[in-house]
């Protein structure tokens, strides 16, 4: 145990509001903390400071999964065995529930949320590159308001995000997806559980009239932060199925990440096996 | 007794959380012990300075002035400190140089990162062919902690009139123990009028080496140091030579502030600091006739001992006595060196150099026969060792020995003809997905090595009970391979006795005699068989003295004790390790017997290769071995299902990262060993053959398993994908996409 | 210097009350505050499930959890699958298939299959690795594990 105990803080508000009093009261005085499976992980090994933290944890109005015609609308607070265990999600969103089952193993799960991975913003995690295949959308909200945030827009760097440090992630709100539609998650992770990703690719088409209506793809340990494949997703989108150009759109997918080398892999094993994964991912699109 | 699948003895304390190891025991007045490490791989240490925002005062501080007796580890070679003193050399980038102790372990951490060194900092030596180089300098004998050759015949005279020569090189990498409980010690000095009485208790393999080693540190004689086992978290090597360390920090810490003193390390420090399996670089050259009969081995075996000796020389031994493997050949030539690096110095990891040598070999075998157009297990069986021949150190196989049916069953469990046929079919359409199977065969030399077990001369013993029960007086040590309990059937089968009327004691210094280390696949059959004659003579003891007639039953038995008891007090009869007479080794020359028997294994792995992925999968995997009579066969599989799981772990995720001198990935999440879902079901059988060298005729198989898979693996990589040059563990999915890269030009 | 807080807890059915800093780690509170000392520390990463405990019904590392987050909560630890000395079957079970070597993975291997066996009564070899697949063992290779999980789920059925 190298963090400090002992010069540590913490507040627990119960309600949304107390939360979003302390952080606009002394912004980026206290350091939300959620499921604590990141978190710890850093202090315990001495490598975050001692300081104050704002334990979200208590907070019910950041629990739960609702859902209406169109979306799926977790809060912050759900946790990846909520998503594993909710029929909905299976229903409409197989990626996510993926994402979920890949994480960690099942007592991360348990502890683990949708909005700590988001916020941990580690380019590594293995929900957000299912979030930009469904095209989420985040909720933020601070005592100034309440915003709604495109994920795809969210993360502009390593550890860099579209929050404020009074804000606080209240909620992610998913669209479910319509019509016929095409599903692919691929964690290539440095075992079979228990694993971080070497490198993650989530998908979703929506196929219409034998063409590619929708397109969007995300990506995990390629790039400072999850992205998404915009240059391939271009080749792809609005083809027909049957002609779908493979060489080309992998190439394109080489400009859309800058993987780097690091003590679980190679840039050259990425980028490789980046292109393998996603030439499979369209050969499965081409037999949808 | 023998043969049955007795329970585990102390089983019940583990399941129900009871088992006491080294942290759950706590004093009061207790300070916790911290290390404060060097982070230069080399250089010269000009100064240690505090720095500001402790209370230093608080603090117990040792340094290497401190130390009251010789500050080096006594080991094989006395080259290795305890601390490094101001002025001395740091030699590599984990080395000890002050300890800490405190009773607030939140402010010791906050402490013992305050601590500045000032260091001057030396290019250093960071693996194997820079240490050959010799750019620098730094230990053993220019670089060479140990050189040794072992000559059989001419591979000279063979080259020229064979009809095939292939070569090849192979690497390993160093290996992580990764047992469960991290390393940790307590330790309590009483201050006497002459002379200190020093304890120790923790995780550990080997009391009587920590015993010498504290000795040396503190001048006192063996009756003032008192070392004592804990429950131990796991060892596998890992816990044999390094505890001497953490145990002389604890206790100088202890002697200094005159209170019990906790070192306990954490993860990251034991990955960083701690010993790993010696890194390696073997070249072969193979002689074989038009047939595939072998006809020359020449054999250049390197092992990367890191910044000390530790027990480098004897691991270098062990791998090049097994480098030649199974097989009948006359003209051997092994040349071993063991090199210095700036890293932290290797150490003994189940198999002990064997699975490095046997490694390069077995795999080597797959590329020679794939040159030769042999079916790999074809090109072995015309090879075998039989009765009669002759090994590499000129030993002769004199037990019954049939390697050949050893292999058949494997193939046949494994389904080996038909999986390679059909495997072909399927890996030549564009499936993805492409698999092999592949085997290894390889033996495992029991106890010590040559002459190793007769320097030891160990000692057992059995000890009458007040209760009428006996104990058995061994110091080797339980570490979750079940000696207690395989202990217990051997002492309960030569007394005809159940085995609830036998104790295991504690391995305490103050206990039990020095039976030698719990290494070298030794436990059970040079001890077990000490704690036999030990058992016979007891019972001849009581016999003679009138307390016991045969036949007897248990009632009887447990009575005669205690009259026994009642009338002597304490009756203890002890055996010791004498040489078998037929036994010969020469030390100076590596001719000889070099371990009394082998062990004899064959392994067959089956793996699927995703080539979108470069990821493989071990599906199903066999391991089948004689090790003469099995004592327990439940403890005997868990032990085999173990090692064959981290030699899984070896072959394919076991990469220790270094950067400068250091592990880097010295975090579970990042030092990959497998789960539950990355391993097969792992079938194992056992050949009986009883030895009669070994209790009721068993022989050594802890360190067997390790030798097996990785060659396996590979092989069978080679047969999913075809002839590349897979030369190197472990074979990670970056290696293995580099290795098809090559492969396809 | 943080104030501690007064943790209260029911570990093991029992309620349980102590003075420890909001961030103590719940592994730490286990061990050195109530001195269950059958919870172990393999890594203090979250990665070796040494210190998995049910918590409010579900498994989690307990290194990772601090203490504040543990207020008012439920828990079990391997001090509590026995009644008395009567072992869960689950624990006859390791112990008579030698699923526990070392024994230091045990406590929280038991504790993740009781966990899984609630979840699953009948679960199929691949359902047991998945179900124990945050719990690292450096002994066994898992096959007494496996087998001693499915023998404790045979027996409860029976």
């Amino acid at each position: 145990m190298r963090g400090y105990v002992p010069g540590c803080e913490v507040k627990v508000p119960v309600t949304l509001a107390e939360a979003l009093d302390v952080l606009a009261a002394e912004p980026g005085g206290w350091r939300p903390m959620a499921g604590g499976t990141d978190l710890m992980v850093l202090f315990n090994a001495g490598r975050m400071p001692a300081g104050r933290f704002l334990d979200l944890s208590r907070i019910e109005e950041l629990r739960g999964i609702w859902e209406d015609e169109t979306t799926l609308r977790f809060g912050a607070l759900t946790t990846f065995s909520e998503m594993r265990d909710c029929p909905s999600v299976h229903r409409h969103l197989p990626n996510l529930v993926k994402s979920a089952r890949a994480t960690g193993a099942l007592a991360i799960q348990n502890r683990g949320t949708l909005g700590g991975n988001i916020a941990n913003a580690s380019p590594a995690a293995d929900t957000p590159p299912s979030l930009l295949a469904y095209g989420a959308e985040l909720e933020l909200v601070s005592l100034r308001g309440r915003r709604t945030v495109a994920y795809d827009a969210f993360h502009q760097g390593y550890k860099q995000m579209d929050l404020a440090v009074d804000e606080l992630v209240a909620g992610i709100r998913v669209p479910k997806p319509q019509g016929l539609g095409f599903h692919f998650y691929r964690k290539v992770g440095t075992r079979q559980a228990q694993a971080i990703s070497k490198l993650c690719l989530a998908a979703y088409a929506r196929i219409e009239g034998g063409l590619i209506a929708e397109f969007r793809v995300g990506l995990g340990s390629l790039a400072p932060a999850p992205v998404r494949a915009r240059r391939a997703e271009a080749m792809i989108l609005g083809k027909p199925l049957t002609a779908l150009q493979v060489t080309a759109a992998r190439e394109a997918l080489m400009a859309d990440i800058c993987p780097i080398d690091d003590i679980r892999s190679t840039v050259h094993y990425r980028r490789v096996v980046t292109a393998n994964v996603f030439q499979q991912m369209l050969e499965e699109l081409a037999h949808a | 007794m023998i043969g049955i699948p007795a329970i585990r003895k102390e089983g019940r304390a583990k399941v129900l959380g009871r088992a006491r190891y080294t942290d759950d025991k706590t004093f009061r007045c207790l300070l916790y012990g911290a290390t404060v490490r060097s982070t230069v791989p080399r250089g010269i240490l000009k100064a240690i300075r505090f720095g500001e925002g402790i209370p230093w005062k608080e603090f117990t501080i040792v340094t290497a002035q401190d130390i009251p007796g010789e500050n080096r580890v006594a080991a094989i070679v006395k080259d290795q400190p305890f601390l490094v003193e101001v002025g001395g050399m740091i030699n590599h980038a984990e080395e000890p140089v002050l300890l800490l102790a405190h009773p607030d372990r939140y402010l010791l951490e906050k402490a013992r990162r305050a601590v500045i060194l000032e260091v001057e900092e030396l290019p250093a030596i960071l693996d194997i062919q820079s240490s050959l180089d010799r750019a620098q300098i730094i230990g053993g004998n220019e670089n060479i902690f140990k050189e040794l050759r072992i000559e059989k015949g001419d591979p000279a005279s063979v080259w020229a009139r064979a009809a095939h020569i292939i070569e090849g090189a192979y690497r390993t990498g160093a290996q992580e123990h990764l047992y469960i409980e991290p390393n940790g010690m307590l330790a309590i000095v009483a201050h006497g009028d002459h002379e200190d009485q020093v304890t120790v208790c923790g995780s550990l393999q080997c009391p009587y080496y920590i015993q010498k080693a504290l000795m040396n540190l503190f001048g006192l004689p063996a009756d003032k140091v008192r070392i004592v086992q804990m429950e131990t978290g796991g060892a596998f090597g890992g816990k044999e030579d390094y505890p001497s360390l953490i145990a002389g920090h604890a206790a100088l810490l202890a002697w200094k502030s005159g209170k019990p003193v906790k070192l306990i390390y954490d993860r990251e420090e034991d990955m960083a600091a701690t010993t790993k399996r010696h890194p390696s670089r073997t070249r072969m050259k193979t002689a074989f006739d038009e047939a595939g009969h072998l006809l020359a081995l020449d054999i250049d075996f390197i092992l990367d001992a890191g910044a000390y000796a530790t027990l480098s020389s004897v691991v270098l031994s062990r791998g090049a006595i097994h480098a030649a493997g199974v097989y009948r050949c006359s003209n051997t030539h092994i040349h071993a060196r063991a090199v210095a690096t700036n890293t932290p110095p290797s150490g003994a990891f189940r198999g002990f150099g064997a699975p490095q040598s046997l490694f390069a070999l077995e795999r080597h075998l797959d590329v020679c026969a794939a040159q030769l157009g042999l079916d790999p297990a074809e090109l072995r069986r015309k090879n075998f060792l039989k009765i009669g021949d002759t090994m590499a150190t000129g030993q002769v196989i004199q037990e019954k020995l049939d390697l050949a049916g050893l292999m058949d069953r494997t193939l046949q469990e494994i389904g080996y003809t038909e999986k390679r046929r059909s495997f072909a079919v399927i890996n030549a359409t564009d499936e993805p997905i492409k698999r092999g199977v592949g085997i290894s065969v390889f033996m495992h030399g029991c106890g010590f090595t040559g002459s190793g077990e007769t320097y030891l001369a160990s000692v057992a013993g059995i000890e009458g009970l007040a209760d009428g029960r006996v104990a058995v007086l061994a110091a080797s040590t339980e570490i979750g391979q079940g000696k207690d309990t395989v202990f217990s059937q051997i002492a309960s089968e030569a007394l005809n006795i159940p085995m609830e009327l036998v104790e295991v004691a504690q391995a305490d210094t103050k206990v039990v005699p020095d039976s030698g280390p719990t290494v070298a696949s030794r436990s059970t059959m040079v001890v077990g068989r000490l704690v036999e004659d030990a058992a016979y003579a007891f019972k001849q003891a009581l016999i003679q003295q009138g307390f016991l007639e045969e036949p007897y039953t248990p009632e009887l038995f447990r009575e005669a004790v205690r009259r026994s008891h009642a009338r002597f007090g304490t009756v203890k009869c002890y055996t010791q390790y004498h040489k078998p007479p037929h036994i010969e080794w020469d030390d100076q020359t590596y001719r000889g017997d070099a371990y009394p028997t082998f062990s004899w294994g064959c392994y067959a792995a089956e793996v699927a290769v995703d080539t979108v992925t470069f990821e493989v999968k071990v599906e199903d995997f066999v391991a089948i071995q004689e090790v003469g009579r099995v004592i327990n066969p439940v403890l005997a599989a868990g032990q085999i299902e173990g090692g064959v799981a981290q030699g899984i772990g070896w072959a394919l995720w076991e990469s220790v990262e270094w950067k400068g001198g250091r592990m880097v990935n010295n975090q579970m999440t990042n030092y990959i060993i497998p789960t539950s879902v990355d391993l097969p079901r792992i079938r194992v059988a056992f050949l009986e053959n009883p030895h009669p060298a070994g209790p009721g005729g068993a022989k050594g198989l802890g360190e067997l398993p390790m030798d097996g898979p990785a060659p396996a693996v590979l092989n069978a990589l080679q047969n999913a994908l075809g002839n590349l040059r897979l030369d190197e563990v472990p074979m990670t999915p970056e290696r293995l996409l580099e290795c098809m890269e090559v492969a396809c030009g | 210097m943080a104030e501690k807080i007064r943790l209260q807890l029911t570990v093991n059915g029992e309620p349980r009350s102590v003075e420890v800093f909001p961030m103590a780690r719940l592994v730490d509170v286990l061990r050195e505050e109530l001195k269950l000392t059958g919870t172990k520390e393999g890594c203090g990463e979250g990665e070796c499930g040494a210190c998995t405990v049910r918590l409010d019904g579900r498994i989690v590392n307990s290194c990772l959890i601090p203490a504040i987050q543990a207020q008012g909560s439920e828990l079990l630890t391997v001090e509590g699958l026995a009644e008395q000395e009567h072992l869960h079957p689950l624990q006859q079970a390791f112990h008579h298939h030698n699923g526990a070597q070392c024994g230091f993975c045990t406590p929280g291997m038991l504790i993740a299959a009781e966990d899984l066996l609630r979840r699953c009564p009948n679960p199929d070899e691949g359902q047991i690795r998945e179900g124990l697949s945050g719990n690292l063992c450096r002994c066994t290779g898992y096959v007494k594990i496996v087998d001693a999980v499915k023998a404790a789920a045979e027996g409860g059925r029976a």
